[in-house]
Parts: C-alpha cells; structure tokens; sequence
C-alpha cells in the first residue's frame, strides 16, 4: 500500500513536469508548425541562469527562480530570432523544405548550446535550493513539500495557459493559427507577431520546467538531448499538436517510467514508454488525440 | 587537444602558461639551458568535479619544482590534454602526446574504463604511464598477469579493493561501536571500478559487524534516485555504503531533500573538494567520504603547504587525485633523475624503486610478486587515506585516530541507533 501511494506520489510530481515542458513545446508546433528540437537545451539554460542567479548573483532560490525563467525566455528569443525565423524567411529555402530546416536548424542549435554550456559550467548536473523545503508526510510517504509545490505550480500554470488560450483575444488568436493562418492574416493579425507571442509563452514554460527541475532533481548539459526526447516522445504519443494528448501523454508516460523504477529496476526507466512509443507509432501514427 | 576550462579558471592557467614561455625565453641564461626538460603528459577530466584537479595539480607541481631550479637541473614541462571523460579522446591524447609532443611519461585520468584503455597503449608504445584517480583492481592485475608487456603501466592510487577494506575498518571504529550501527545498503554507481569495490564491500561489512541489507547498482545515468532510496529504505538498514564518482550533486541533493534517515558513508569521490558545498548548496552536510587528504591534517610536511597553495591558485581544494597527481609528477621526475635517462625500460627500473614522501603519504609500489604489481603500496606507514565528514560546510577529519579527532555530528533527518556517550 505503501509503495502504490508512493509511486502516486512521485509519478504525479514527475508527470506534472513532464507535461509542462511537453505543453510549451506542443502549443508551439501546433500554433507556428515549428518543432524545436533545441528544447532541451533551452529547458537547461534556464536551470543555469537559475542556478547562478540563486548562488554566484546572490539572488535567492525565489530570485533566481525568475531570473532563470528570464534565461528561458531569453533563450527561446535567440532560437527564434537567430535561427527560425531566418530559415522562415529565406528565399533560398523551397517552402515545402521549411520545416525539415528548422528542424534540422533547431538540431544543430541546441547540440551548440549543449556543447557551449558544457564548456562554460562543465557537464555536472546543477541544483537549486527548492523554493520551499522540509518534508510533508502524505498517508506515511515522505515527499519533499517542494516536489508538490512543483506539481501544484506545474497544474497553476497550465490552467492559466487554458485560460489564456480560450479565454483571451491574443489566446484565441492563437488558437486561430493553428487552425487557419491564413485565414487570420485575412482578418488584419500580424502572424509574426502572433508567432512571436506563442515563443514568449514557450519560453515561460521551458523556462519554469528549468528551474522546477534544477530545484527536484538536479540537470545540466549532459540532459538536455534526453529532456528534448522525452518532450518529443510524450508529443508524439499524445499527438502532435494536441494540447490535452501531450498532458493525457506526459502521465502516462510519467507514470511508466516511475512504475518501472519501482518495480523491476531504476535503470531500465526509460525503456517501456519508449516501447510504448514505437507502439503507437505502428498502431495509431496520429497519436492518443492527435488530428494529422 | 582542445582545453575546456571556465574562463575563471583559465586565467591562472593563462598566467601559468605565460610564466612559462617567460622561462622558456629566459633559459639561455641559465647554464642548465642545455638540458632538455622532462615531458610529462596529463591526460586529464577538466568537466568533471573529480577528474578536474589532475591537470592543476600537475602543472602547481612542475611551477613548484621548477622554481626550485626543476629536478637534476631538469626543467619540467606539462603537456595537458582534456579527454572530456571518453577513453576514445584519452587514447588519441596518449597518442599525440607519445608521437607528436613526444612526452617522457603520462599521467592520466580518474576513470578506470579511460586508464583501461589507454593500459594497452602504454605497454605498445612503451611509455610510463600512471593514472592518479582510477581504482580497478584491473589496472595492477594485468601488469601482475604480463608483466614483460605492461610493466610500463603504475597505479598511483588507492585500488577499489583496498578503498572497500579502509572504509570498512572506518565504518567499524565510528559507526558500528559509537552509534551502534548494525546493518547497512551497499549503493554504487555502475561502472569497472566498483565491481571489485563491491565486491570487497560484501566480504569486508559483515566483518566489521555490519550486516548487508540490499545491494544496489545504479546506472551513471540515473537522475531521480527517488525509487532507490525507496528500496533502500525498505530493509531498514542503519546507514548506506556509497560507492560514486561520476555521480554525486544528485543523489547527493535528493538525499538531503527527501530526507532519506540513513546516513551516507564510504567513497563519494565528487566530495572530496571543496566545491561540493555549493554543488549541492550545501545538501552535503553530513556526508562521510574516504579521500587522500583532508584539511588542516598534516600527513606529511608537504599536504598542508600544497592544499593551501593550490586552493588559492585555483578557488577550490584538490579532490583526492590533485593530491596523489602533485606527487606522481614528483616521483616522475625524481625516477628521471635517478635513472639518469628517459629511456622507457630504465624509468620503469627507476619508478620500482621509488620510496617517496609526498602530500598523501609514502609512496611505494608493490612488486611483481603482489597481486597489485605496480600500485601503490596501502597501509601503516604508507598511504592510508583519510575519512572527511562535510560539517557546516567545511570538510572535517574523522578518520583514523589519532590523527583525526573530529566528532561525528549528522543532519537532524538521520536516524542513527546510538547517541554518542557524553
């Protein structure tokens, strides 16, 4: 009894993170047809940024926490700026190749980001001090009171997202490009502005799963291209594209892995969602909810 | 060999290597300018906590020995190379420090799988070679096995078997009689130099009175350790027995956060430097670890002077292999001076007959007829080590007495059986 409560727990705090990294990085294909394969480094610059603000700039676990969400957005900014949207933009790229670019662009970004960071702050995995620490005991299981502050945030932040999306004109005018762009350009909106808005959100988000993680766990450079698979798996999984298949994906995925870990061996964590994975590649290419 | 170093921490090497070529440029005026300087190469991890001290230490050694005229009116001259903690990288840096910047001898990384790789190497190309970091008992068993073919290769540090057998006897004096500990989990991380560590762990434990509860390797890999401590937990043992390097922030961090009631105790190689404290942001406290050399203790007359000298060239104290890497350079040099030539075949005669004091004890190397030919002799009166408890933030001496009298104290979340008396 112990252990089912304990695999709840910890799968819930772990899935939570795993869909706030994968939402950012869905919304964004589904709103721009951008799949940034840089994710994971971004979510890794905003745990350094974090990381130093916290400690070397003397800002606090609370200062750095905003500070390194700063970093994210920062980071999503450079990707966009520096290499998505010229490769957009270009004349030399066939329209129909636009999107292998910037995947193959966002590849090489982030493999340079990884190595760069790796160079400067060395590939050792960095900590936050939580935001809140101390031990909270849920029915005999003792949890970090930081790892349900994270799930709790994780839940807030996605609420607000929905809010924001299908409550608000500039959420709904996402929406909209997602579904007609050019449709939307006909009404007078500005996609690149549009466009420039839903890498903002992105980069609030990768940049909270950032210092979240710094704070539970611990992650560096030597992370990221295992944090950009893990967000790709759970959006293949849940469909990409799909807001609410990325969070049904990140649980289930969240909790597989967690169960494994439990229950036949830590080190064999990843294999049965990636199995899962292939799976629903052969069965349902589409993905749990999606529509392409 | 590209070098991946922090611009903070490239600056002192900077200045180094310019004080360097300053003596190079001066040497016509000395009268020992005809004699060629010895070559060492140090194959290094500059990206890991653990393997970053090899190459500072190497080159605080040569500027030491080269201020004092070097050795024999020998200069000496570092050549390092960064393996970024792959053996692939550590063999193509032994090959260009043999072929291209034709070194005398190497010094290389912390890692058993890198000095198993480049073994092999040394006994091809015939060049001495001595790693200052890596454990397995593999890397002296082969010399022991073939000795004609790889007698080239010297294993300057503390083997994984004789590691397990210190940490036992230091678990014995302060944690079964004082705190009444009774049972322990052995937790290590997946890699050569803790199979035999393990393996003695299993043997050695339940002689100090320490029963085995579970046994636990880990990938390197693994970021929540959430389920291991779970299944630790489970046995109820009194303390964990670690045996990790390549990780140590993570399991480290979530110890403390989840506040996990054993204490942990054996060897945490990443906590042996200073560093560790704001690694972890201080989720060390109370971390036991075996290492060569701990503050404030004087081995010998020249640990105190080096571990001051090098953290304030480099920020930080050394970790257990800036102390054996500083020595290995001397003893190096000194096996030229003594062999009177750098041919391979009389420096290996040389080495065999070194006998020196240095920051982490006297160093000899066992003979052909041990099992562990070519490493370091361990024990009373030559290198023992030390056990360092991370207390408020400073590492503190425990282990053994008399030398190290520090009291145990551990963090409120750790449930020990026993209260020490008084």
């Amino acid at each position: 009894m112990s252990l089912f409560l304990q695999i709840l727990i910890d799968g819930f705090a772990i899935s939570s993170l795993y869909a706030l990294g994968a939402v950012g990085f869905t919304l964004l294909f589904g709103v721009s047809g951008v799949l940034n394969l840089a994710h994971g480094s971004i979510i890794v610059v905003a745990a350094i940024v974090g990381w130093l603000a916290a400690g070397n700039w003397g800002a606090g676990p609370a200062g750095g926490t905003l500070i390194g969400i700063a970093g994210g957005i920062l980071a999503a900014y450079a990707t966009y700026f520096v290499v998505v949207r010229p490769i957009q933009t270009s004349r030399a790229i066939p329209r129909d190749e636009t999107e292998i670019f910037v995947l193959t662009g966002t590849l090489l970004w982030g493999i340079m980001i990884q190595v760069g960071l790796d160079y400067l702050f060395t590939d050792n995995p960095v900590t936050m001090v939580p935001l809140i620490r101390g031990v909270t005991n849920l029915g005999g299981v003792h949890t970090p009171t930081n790892e349900i502050m994270i799930a709790a945030i994780c839940w807030i932040v996605i609420g607000l997202l929905w809010l924001l999306v299908n409550r608000t004109r500039a959420g709904k005018a996402l929406l909209a490009a997602s579904i007609n762009p050019r449709g939307l350009t006909l009404l007078g909106f500005e996609l690149s502005r549009i466009y420039l808005f839903v890498w903002t959100i992105y980069g609030v988000l990768a940049g909270l799963a950032g210092v979240l993680l710094a704070s539970f766990l611990g992650t560096g450079s030597a992370n990221a291209g295992t944090l950009t698979a893990s967000a790709f798996s759970i959006v293949v999984l849940g469909g990409l594209g799909s807001v609410s298949g990325s969070l049904i994906a990140a649980y289930v995925v969240g909790y597989l892995e967690t169960i494994t870990a439990y229950l036949i061996a830590p080190t064999l964590r990843p294999i049965p969602a990636l199995l899962l994975l292939v799976l629903v590649v052969y069965v349902r290419p589409q993905g749990l909810l999606g529509r392409r | 060999m590209r070098q991946k170093m922090a611009p903070s921490r490239a600056l002192p090497t900077l200045a180094a290597v310019a004080g360097l070529a300053g003596l190079a440029f001066a040497q016509p005026a000395f009268a020992q300018a005809s004699k060629p300087p010895i070559k060492i190469g140090v194959i290094g991890e500059a990206g890991a906590v653990a393997g970053a001290s090899i190459t500072k230490a190497a080159q605080l050694a040569a500027d030491d020995l080269n201020a004092k005229g070097g050795v024999g009116g020998r200069k000496i001259q570092i050549f390092t190379y960064d393996n970024h903690s792959s053996a692939t990288d550590a063999v193509r840096a032994f090959q260009r420090a043999v072929n291209q910047d034709h070194v005398n001898a190497v010094i290389v990384s912390y890692i058993s799988e890198v000095a198993l790789a480049v073994e092999p190497w040394a006994a091809r190309l015939h060049m001495v070679t001595i790693t200052p970091g890596a454990a397995s008992t593999d890397i002296s068993k082969h010399v022991h096995d073939d000795y004609a073919h790889y007698k080239y290769m010297f294993h300057g540090w503390i083997n994984s078997a004789a590691l397990a057998d210190t940490i036992c006897d230091a678990a014995k004096d302060l944690m079964v009689g004082p705190r009444g500990v009774k049972s322990a989990a052995v937790m290590s991380e997946d890699a050569a130099w803790t199979t035999p560590l393990d393996n003695e762990y299993l043997k050695c434990l339940p002689q100090a009175g320490v029963t085995v509860t579970s046994h636990i390797r880990f990938n390197p890999d693994t970021t929540d350790f959430t389920p291991i401590f779970h299944a630790l937990e489970a046995k109820h043992p009194d303390m964990i027995v670690t045996g990790i390097s390549h990780v140590g922030v993570q399991p480290t961090v979530q110890w403390h956060d989840q506040q996990v009631p054993m204490p942990m105790f054996g060897q945490s190689s990443q906590a042996t430097t200073s560093s560790f404290w704001k690694d972890t942001n201080g989720a060390t406290e109370g971390v036991i670890t075996a290492t060569a050399a701990a503050p404030g203790v004087a081995l010998t007359p020249t640990t105190i002077p080096f571990t001051e000298a090098y953290t304030k060239r480099f920020g930080d104290s050394p970790s257990y292999d800036g102390y054996s890497t500083y020595d290995d350079v001397n003893i190096i040099a000194l096996a030229v001076q003594r062999a009177g030539s750098t041919n391979p075949d009389k420096l290996v005669a040389a080495m065999e007959k070194t006998d020196y004091v240095g920051t982490m004890g006297r160093v000899e190397f066992y003979g052909r007829d041990s099992q562990y030919t070519h490493a370091i002799k361990v024990g009373p009166g030559f290198v023992t080590g030390v056990d360092i408890q991370w207390q408020n933030g400073k590492q503190v001496c425990v282990w053994p007495a008399p030398m190290c009298k520090a009291k145990l104290i551990f963090p409120s979340f750790v449930k020990l059986p026993k209260q020490p008396a008084g």
